[in-house]
C-alpha cells in the first residue's frame, strides 16, 4: 500500500470530477468526490445512487464525470455495484477485461434507510467495493426530512421543532457499527477538514480486497441552516466536540485518528446552525443533555474500543 | 432439414425448470443474480450446481431480495455481461421499479418468470397477474405453452435481447407448477450448435474506464419525453427481430415458432385466445368439438410484448365470436389484460367478432375440457344470437 501522505501539497492535481455541477454553495459533497477521484488511481467506477450528487452533477444532456459514473435507483447503489463487480470479475476470468475500483456513493438515506438492506447484503457476501456515505443527516434532496442518520434534537420538515416535540427525539443510527458487524476489514469516519486524514482513510479502503465502508460527514449549509462560508469551521467543530470521532477499524483494531483530549463545548457546534437553535433554550435543555450523553456515551466507547481508557 | 436437425439433438426428460436452467448454462452466461421464490427457485438451484461444480463459467450473486437481484442485473448488463434472472409473482413486484430502469438503460437481461398469482391471499400456483405487472415496462415477453418452448424461447431470448437492433430485456415466462415443475419430454441442441445460434455478447456501450460515460442521468421536462419516444421507437423495431430469431432458431432446430399460433382456424366461427400452458388443452376440446361438428378453432400467443396486433387480428378475422381467455382479472377495468389488448388489436378492423372475456384458472385451478367447452358454447351462442350475453364469464369458479 501506498505510504500515508502528510501535507496536501502531495495530492495529485488532476480533477475527474468537473466544475459547473449544481451542488450549493457550502455543500460537503464534492470535496468528498474530488478526494475519493484523486485518492484512488488507475480504472474506476462510481456507482451513485438517487441524491442529492447524483442530481447535482448529471442533469443531462450534462455530466461531471470525467469517469464511468453509473445510476440505477435510490436504495439499490450496493447492488447495482455488486452487479458491476461480479460483471468484470466474470469478464476477467472469461476475457482478460481489467478490473476496475467500484465505489458507491450515497447519502445517508440511501445508507442507513432505503439502502441498508442491499448495503448489508453486497457486505455479507463480499464484493469488493468502496462504499462511501456522504451523510449530511437527513433527506437534503426532498427538502430536509429526517433520516436514521439525523441526530437527537436535530429540526428537519418532518421532525419541526414543535412546542410540544422539540425536533427529532430519536438518537442516531450507528453506521460503523453495522458495517463492522458484517466482518468488513475496513471502516473509517472522514471529515472535511481534515483532508489528510480523509485522502489517506481512502487509499486504505482502496487497497483492501473486499468490502469496505468510508462514513463521512457532509456539512449541509441548506438543511442544517448555516452561513455557506463556514462549512469547514462547522465540520471542524464536529471533531474538536467529539460530535464527529475521527476513526478506523481495520482487522480488528480501533484507531481513534483524532484524539480530543479537550472537547470544546457541544453548544459550540451546535450554536452555528439554525437545526439546533431551539435546543438552546431553556425548555429544551433535556434534549441537549440527552445529545451531549449520547455523544459522551459514543466517545467513551470507542476510546474503550481504541485502548485508551 | 427438420429431419437432420432433429438427428443431432438429444431428447431428454426435464422439468420447466430445469430446461431453463440448461438453456442458460448452454447460452454460457457471465453474471446470474437471483433469490429464491417458489416456484421459479429450481431454475437457479441448477445454475448454482452448474457454477458451483466448474460446468458453467460464471459469477452467481445470491442476492437478499428480488430487488437488488434486478438492480444488481442492470450493472452488471451496463458492465457488458451477458445476465440472467429468474422469479415469480411477489419477488417480480419487488423488481417492478427497477423493471423500467432495465428497459431504458437499454439492458439486455434475460429473465424466466415462472408465473404465480398475486397475494392476498398467499399462493404459489399459476395465474399471470406477474406477467401481465410488467407489460408496460419495456421488457419482451415470451410465453411458453410447455417445456420445449421454454427450453427454446430462453435461447431465443438471449439472441433478441442482445441483438443491436433491439437492446431490450426479456421474460420467458412459464406457467408456475403446470410447466415449471412439468417433467416433459424435449429435444436439446447440442453446446456447440447453441454457441453457433448465441455468440458471445458484443456489449454496446460497455461500462470502460477508458471510454468513460455517464448512465442514468437526470432528465427533466426538457429531455425525458424524448427519451421515452427514443425508446418507444426503439421498440417498435423489435417485431421483425424476433421473427427473424424465430426463422434462425427453426434452422437449426427443426422447431418453427411463431407470435400468433393458429389452430383449426380455417374455416372457425368462433375460437378462443389463450396464453401459456392452457393452449393445450383448447386444442384437445377443439379437436373433440371439430369431431361434432363445430367450427371452433384455437389462437395462442407466443408473444405477449411486443403484442402480435396486426398478426392476431389478422388471426381472428372472419370470425363471429371469440372468448379471450385471461388467468388473472383486473379490477374495475373494462377488461381483464389480455382482453383490453385483444379488444385494441380488433377496433380497427373493419369488421370485429363478439369479444367475450373468460377468467379461469386463478392461484393454479385447473383447466378442465368441460371449462373450455363452455367458453367455446357462450362463443357459439354469441354467434347464434348476434349478441353477448354476459360480457365477463369466470370458468371453474364456485
Amino acid at each position: 500500500m501506498a505510504t500515508p501522505i502528510k501535507t496536501l501539497k502531495e495530492i495529485p492535481r488532476e480533477e475527474l470530477f468537473t466544475p459547473g455541477h449544481r451542488l450549493c454553495a457550502g455543500c460537503g459533497i464534492p470535496q468528498l468526490v474530488r478526494m475519493v477521484l484523486k485518492a484512488i488511481p488507475g480504472p474506476k467506477v462510481i456507482v451513485n445512487a438517487t441524491g442529492c450528487l447524483e442530481v447535482a452533477t448529471t442533469i443531462y444532456p450534462y455530466t461531471s464525470w470525467k469517469v464511468p459514473w453509473v445510476h440505477n435507483a435510490f436504495e439499490n447503489v450496493a447492488a447495482t455495484a455488486a452487479g458491476i463487480e461480479a460483471a468484470f470479475k466474470a469478464l476477467e476470468k472469461k476475457r482478460g477485461v481489467k478490473r476496475p475500483k467500484i465505489i458507491a456513493l450515497a447519502g445517508d438515506g440511501g445508507t442507513f434507510d432505503i439502502g441498508l438492506q442491499a448495503l448489508s447484503g453486497a457486505l455479507e457476501r463480499g464484493h469488493d467495493m468502496i462504499f462511501i456515505c456522504y451523510d449530511n443527516e437527513a433527506y437534503m434532496n426532498t427538502g430536509i426530512q429526517r433520516s436514521g442518520a439525523t441526530p437527537r434534537g436535530a429540526a428537519t420538515t418532518t421532525t419541526p421543532a414543535g412546542s410540544v416535540v422539540p425536533g427529532k427525539i430519536e438518537r442516531k443510527k450507528d453506521l460503523m457499527g453495522i458495517a463492522i458487524s458484517h466482518g468488513v476489514r475496513y471502516a473509517a469516519t472522514m471529515n472535511p477538514a481534515y483532508p489528510v486524514d480523509m485522502y489517506n482513510k481512502i487509499v486504505k479502503a482502496a487497497s483492501v480486497e473486499g468490502p469496505t465502508v468510508l462514513h463521512y460527514f457532509c456539512p449541509c449549509p441548506t438543511g442544517w441552516r448555516f452561513d455557506t462560508a463556514k462549512s469547514i469551521e462547522v465540520s471542524r467543530l464536529a471533531v474538536q466536540t467529539r460530535y464527529w470521532p475521527l476513526y478506523e477499524y481495520e482487522d480488528g483494531t480501533y484507531r481513534i485518528n483524532v484524539v480530543v483530549r479537550n472537547p470544546r463545548p457541544l453548544e459550540d457546534f451546535l450554536k452555528l446552525q439554525g437545526r439546533f437553535a431551539h435546543l438552546l433554550r431553556p425548555e429544551n435543555k433535556h434534549i441537549l443533555e440527552q445529545l451531549k450523553r449520547d455523544v459522551e456515551e459514543n466517545w467513551n466507547r470507542l476510546m474503550k474500543l481504541a485502548g485508551l481508557s | 432439414m427438420a429431419q437432420t436437425a432433429y438427428a443431432r439433438q438429444q431428447r431428454v426428460g426435464m422439468t420447466g425448470n430445469e430446461a431453463v436452467a440448461y438453456a442458460v448454462k448452454q447460452a454460457d452466461v457471465d453474471v446470474i443474480a437471483a433469490y429464491p421464490i417458489t416456484p421459479q427457485t429450481i431454475i437457479v438451484e441448477r445454475l448454482a450446481e452448474y457454477v458451483n461444480n466448474g460446468e458453467l463459467n460464471a459469477v452467481y450473486i445470491p442476492a437478499e431480495s428480488e430487488h437488488s437481484a434486478l438492480s444488481a442485473c442492470v450493472g452488471a448488463a451496463l458492465a457488458g455481461a451477458r445476465v440472467f434472472t429468474a422469479t415469480a409473482s411477489q419477488g417480480l413486484a419487488l423488481m417492478w421499479e427497477i423493471l423500467w430502469i432495465a428497459s431504458a438503460l437499454r439492458t439486455t437481461i434475460v429473465m424466466a418468470l415462472a408465473n404465480r398469482a398475486l397475494s392476498a391471499p398467499i399462493n404459489i400456483h399459476c395465474s399471470h397477474d406477474d406477467a401481465y405487472a410488467c407489460r408496460d415496462t419495456g421488457w419482451i415477453q415470451f410465453f411458453a405453452e410447455n417445456v420445449q418452448e421454454a427450453y427454446d424461447l430462453t435461447l431465443m431470448a438471449f439472441r433478441v435481447s442482445e441483438d443491436k437492433r433491439v437492446l431490450f430485456p426479456s421474460i420467458v415466462n412459464l406457467d408456475g407448477f403446470i410447466l415449471s415443475h412439468g417433467l416433459e419430454a424435449l429435444y436439446v441442441l447440442s453446446d456447440d450448435a447453441v454457441k453457433g445460434f448465441i455468440p458471445p455478447k458484443e456489449p454496446v456501450y460497455p461500462i470502460d474506464p477508458e471510454r468513460p460515460m455517464t448512465y442514468g442521468p437526470l432528465a427533466l421536462f426538457d429531455y425525458y419525453m424524448e427519451f421515452k419516444k427514443v425508446q418507444a421507437e426503439a421498440f417498435k423495431r423489435v417485431y421483425p427481430v424476433i421473427l427473424e430469431t424465430f426463422g434462425k432458431y427453426e434452422e437449426i432446430s427443426g422447431r418453427r415458432y411463431s407470435p400468433v399460433k393458429t389452430y383449426l382456424m380455417e374455416d372457425a366461427e368462433v375460437a378462443v385466445v389463450v396464453l401459456g400452458s392452457s393452449a393445450g388443452t383448447a386444442r384437445y376440446v377443439a379437436r373433440r368439438l371439430r369431431a361434432k361438428g363445430q367450427r371452433v378453432g384455437v389462437v395462442s400467443l407466443t408473444l405477449y410484448r411486443p403484442f402480435p396486433a396486426g398478426d392476431l387480428a389478422k388471426a381472428l378475422r372472419g370470425l363471429k365470436a371469440v372468448v379471450v381467455m385471461d388467468r388473472s382479472y383486473s379490477f374495475g377495468s373494462p377488461g381483464a389484460q389480455l382482453f383490453m389488448d385483444v379488444a385494441t388489436a380488433l377496433y380497427h378492423e373493419r369488421e370485429r367478432p363478439l369479444l367475450i372475456n373468460a377468467i379461469y384458472g386463478l392461484g393454479g385451478r385447473d383447466l378442465m375440457p368441460q371449462h373450455v367447452e363452455e367458453a367455446f358454447e357462450v362463443a357459439r351462442e354469441a354467434a347464434r344470437t348476434g349478441e353477448v350475453k354476459e360480457r365477463e364469464i369466470w370458468l371453474g369458479v364456485r
